[in-house]
């Protein structure tokens, strides 16, 4: 009796993202039987109060947010966690590994203060004269190198984990050929955790790609098409965070705020998924 | 055989300039909210509501927000609670080692514990609407408690694969049934896990922000009511931060010292807890 119980509970459990999906989506029909998904979601015009919702310069202010992110936090984390995985002593693993979750726990809010407070003030007054460009501050930089410090615990624990997948023997084999540890990293290491690597970046483009809180307090929130990163930009989930307020008053509005949550919900649920088949076959691969 | 030798010192001086950046990084985020938070925190900040002309640098406090945060992430970790264990029962000792269905909740948990806190919110929101309530502390509650809810079910769950399953063999062949294990040795086994996996999503819960953003709102007084608005700290940070002045926004610096302690907190009792009640696994 019981056993059909949790049975019931796992099963809605695991049915819970699709559930979500469907939500969203019962939720923006208003907006889509007006409007087709692609014209939505790449024109640029954006007046609610006619009722005309082009997404796409949000969604350009995501893409270059994201992508300053993770091109700043992908070789960091990388070349630590080859320096945690195959370098350091035990002890010093075991002293910055809970120092790597503390950062993890940190709440977005906190590193949106943190963005203000320091990063911000060190675009307008250090980065951007020095590259003779103006800046408020409040800028692609200045989200990017944020959301690049927040996805660090992310993608070191994944790059760590498919490091330890790699059998101890084919490292000793390297280094019994005479190959240096550097050598072994490169030609052994790297190559075989390719796969597991590549799911590691595109999970942190994944997290930071839906990250709310930080984008809405850094990022500037200017709908342009950024020029360069020192220009502002209005990434789609600030778009969202910002309009929560008005969005019953505007006839639509809610719907189209919904299809943005239902695009942003899409997106990151198929690069998960994919992702998550990558590790999958690659721990089976290991396993082997 | 020298350039060898200058590549290998070349890559780790690398490495360790960046596990350097790294925790410098940490170290910056800490100290900032540290010294910037200590000169603006008093005992009014932590033991007052907001007065008559708060946010224009009146007297008061953010008790509502302290407050609101712990009981909106208290009861939302309740909620996730209630499903969360018999889920992780259910994977584990119901199941059989290799089952399909396990192996299909685990993938759509994983994959749910990506998705963006907005998105809770945007979902919270239409939950709400559909039960008939407002943005109230229950409604909140319950987009929380949706959140975190993955992230609790898969720490148990690599809490309770690791128990070897010659206890759980042990314990059927002397004739408990599955429930039974289930109650009386998984939960006594994994009782350091269970309460980890329980804080985990607890500092989780009070640190979102976008998710309580359309459900929660906001107010000035104590959260006195599931159905009422409550304040959050994440929230009161980020509205504070907006004010132009200056000794408004030095309210949001020590709102986040006080955030930030208690997330520290939490995870500090969750790993005393798990060292200190160690003593009842059987290994």
């Amino acid at each position: 009796m019981a056993s059909r119980w949790m049975k019931g509970m796992t099963l809605a459990v695991s049915g819970l993202s699709l559930l979500m999906i469907a939500a969203l989506l019962w939720r923006s029909l208003p907006i889509l039987y007006d409007h087709s998904p692609l014209e939505l979601l790449f024109t640029t015009a954006w007046k609610p109060s006619e009722g005309r919702f082009g997404f796409w310069s949000y969604i350009i202010g995501t893409g270059w947010v994201t992508g300053v992110a993770v091109l700043l936090s992908v070789p960091l984390c990388l070349l630590t966690s080859i320096y945690l995985s195959e370098y350091a002593h035990r002890r010093v693993r075991r002293l910055i590994a809970p120092l790597i979750d503390l950062l993890a726990g940190i709440p977005s809010v906190v590193y949106g203060l943190w963005g203000i407070l320091v990063i911000v003030p060190m675009v307008e007054h250090r980065l951007a004269p020095l590259f003779g460009k103006t800046s408020s501050g409040y800028s692609v930089l200045a989200a990017g190198m944020v959301l690049a410090v927040m996805i660090v615990p992310l993608l070191i624990h994944i790059s760590l984990e498919v490091f330890q997948t790699i059998p101890r023997e084919m490292r000793e084999a390297s280094l019994a050929l005479g190959a240096t540890r550097w050598e072994t990293v490169k030609f052994v290491v790297l190559k075989k955790s390719l796969p597991g690597l590549m799911a590691a970046v595109v999970l942190g483009i994944s997290r930071a790609f839906g990250e709310t809180m930080v984008v809405l307090m850094v990022a500037g929130n200017v709908a342009i098409r950024p020029g360069s990163v020192f220009d502002p930009a209005y990434p789609l989930p600030a778009l969202i965070a910002n309009n929560y307020g008005e969005m019953l008053s505007v006839p639509k509005y809610d719907a189209a705020l919904m299809f943005a949550s239902l695009a942003l919900l899409l997106v990151i649920v198929l690069f998960n998924v994919v992702t998550r088949v990558v590790m999958m076959r690659v721990a089976a691969r290991d396993a082997r | 055989m020298k350039k060898r030798r200058w590549e290998e010192r070349i890559a780790l001086g690398f490495m360790l300039i960046t596990a350097a950046i790294i925790l410098v990084s940490l170290f910056w985020i800490l100290g900032t909210i540290l010294v910037r938070g200590v000169s603006a925190l008093n005992w009014s900040m932590i033991f007052q509501t907001p007065k008559g002309g708060y946010y224009l640098g009146k007297e008061g406090g953010i008790l509502n927000a302290i407050l609101g945060s712990l009981f909106l992430a208290g009861g939302a970790t309740l909620i996730a609670l209630v499903v969360a264990l018999p889920v992780a029962f259910y994977l584990n000792v119901f199941l059989r080692n290799g089952s399909r269905l396990a192996g299909f909740a685990r993938f759509s948990l994983d994959v749910m514990s990506g998705i963006p806190s907005i998105v809770f919110g945007a979902v919270g929101f239409i939950l709400m609407t559909l039960l008939g309530l407002r943005t109230s502390l229950l409604a909140g509650m319950l987009t929380v408690a949706l959140l975190i809810l993955p992230i609790m079910i898969r720490a148990m769950d690599e809490v309770f694969r690791l128990v070897p399953r010659e206890i759980l063999e042990a314990s059927f062949a002397l004739g408990a049934n599955r429930y039974e294990t289930s109650m009386r040795v998984m939960i006594r086994q994994c009782f350091p896990g269970i309460v980890t996996a329980v804080l985990l999503a607890l500092g989780r819960g009070i640190g979102d922000a976008a998710s309580v953003l359309f459900t929660a709102g906001f107010t000035d007084h104590l959260p006195d009511s599931l159905f009422r608005p409550a304040a959050t700290l994440p929230l009161a940070i980020l509205f504070q931060v907006e004010s132009p002045l200056p000794q408004v926004q030095k309210r949001a610096y020590a709102a986040a010292l006080i955030l930030t302690l208690i997330i520290l907190i939490i995870s500090l009792v969750s790993r005393w807890i798990s060292s200190r009640f160690s003593r009842h696994i059987i290994r």
